[in-house]
């Protein structure tokens, strides 16, 4: 059995939705308090969950980066171990360096809570094995601070690498603009492919009586 | 001592709230306004009396979290 670690800060609010879907899927589970210093040692997957850590004060995930627990975040992600973060997670991981680029306020200001059609652009990693190459998946989206911006120089070696994951699209499986990213980006990976962050929330699509099951797939190819 | 630190989003990276300012502003017809950047201000009060510790001290501040340097500049004031 897989154990996930779900990372848990002042603000954190996804961090029980996030424990429940990966229980769903057969894990067990622990939520770590950032002050504490060590992950447990039977981690297999560490997930920074969706929120407003510090009340996204000064900059979204940029007080989080300072806390006791991300020294043992970035020894477990440099030993090769796998990181998702999501929405507030995927910012922390940026602030921290863990992922290149950064997120800024949402083209047209407002938090944007909806259902959005992704399209899956790489699958050659563990996270999106189980989706197929331009595979449309449906997952909520919920954020202010989703505009992800990275250079030129920055964004060729994304997609020399692969670390491209995901883009925004309509169902017709064209790139659509929703918080005006570069290129549309959802989601993107590490050059070594082991720390991932998007800012759709794959937790709160389990269920096709609440709109869509898509996340189970997505969350799935983790624990593998 | 006092050091106030300006961040504002670089130069050719979107600011969407400045953006937004702009066209409120345009809106109430206030004419002959060509940019308008948004950034934060952050004031320091220093028990430093050092002027080059001072800059030194808070640079270092700026670069680790004030700013986020992949999209932010910023500058520093003593007072």
């Amino acid at each position: 059995m897989k154990h996930v670690a779900i990372l848990q800060f002042p603000g954190t609010n996804c961090d029980l939705d996030t424990k429940y879907a990966f229980e769903r899927l057969g894990c067990s589970t622990t939520i770590v308090w950032h002050k504490e210093e060590k992950l447990p040692q039977e981690t297999d997957l560490l997930v920074i969950a969706g929120g407003f850590s510090y009340g996204d004060y000064l900059r979204s995930g940029a007080i989080a980066k300072f806390s006791p627990i991300m020294k043992d975040v970035l020894t477990f992600a440099d030993k090769g171990g796998e990181v998702l973060g999501i929405c507030n997670g995927f910012q922390i991981l940026t602030e921290v360096g863990l992922l290149p680029g950064a997120l800024k306020r949402n083209i047209g200001l407002h938090f944007i809570s909806k259902f959005q059609t992704l399209k899956v652009v790489n699958n050659s990693n563990s996270f999106l094995q189980k989706c197929e190459k331009d595979e449309l998946l449906n997952i909520p989206i919920a954020h202010a601070d989703g505009n992800y911006y990275i250079d030129e120089e920055g964004y060729n070696e994304l997609e020399a690498n692969q670390q491209i994951l995901l883009q925004y699209s309509n169902e017709k499986a064209e790139t659509v603009i929703v918080n005006g990213s570069v290129n549309s980006i959802a989601g993107i990976c590490n050059k070594n492919k082991n720390v991932f962050g998007l800012m759709p929330h794959p937790e709160r699509a389990l269920e096709t009586i609440l709109g869509s099951d898509d996340g189970i797939k997505m969350l799935e190819g983790l624990i593998a | 001592m006092t050091a106030i630190v300006n961040i504002f989003l670089k130069e050719g990276v979107l600011d969407p709230q400045g953006k937004a300012i702009h066209h409120a502003l345009d809106a109430m017809n206030f004419e002959g306004v060509q940019d308008v950047r948004m950034g934060k201000q952050i004031v320091l009060k220093l028990t430093s009396t050092n002027r080059d510790e001072a800059i030194k001290e808070v640079t270092q501040m700026a670069e680790e979290i004030l700013a986020n340097t992949v999209i932010e500049d910023y500058k520093i004031e003593l007072l």
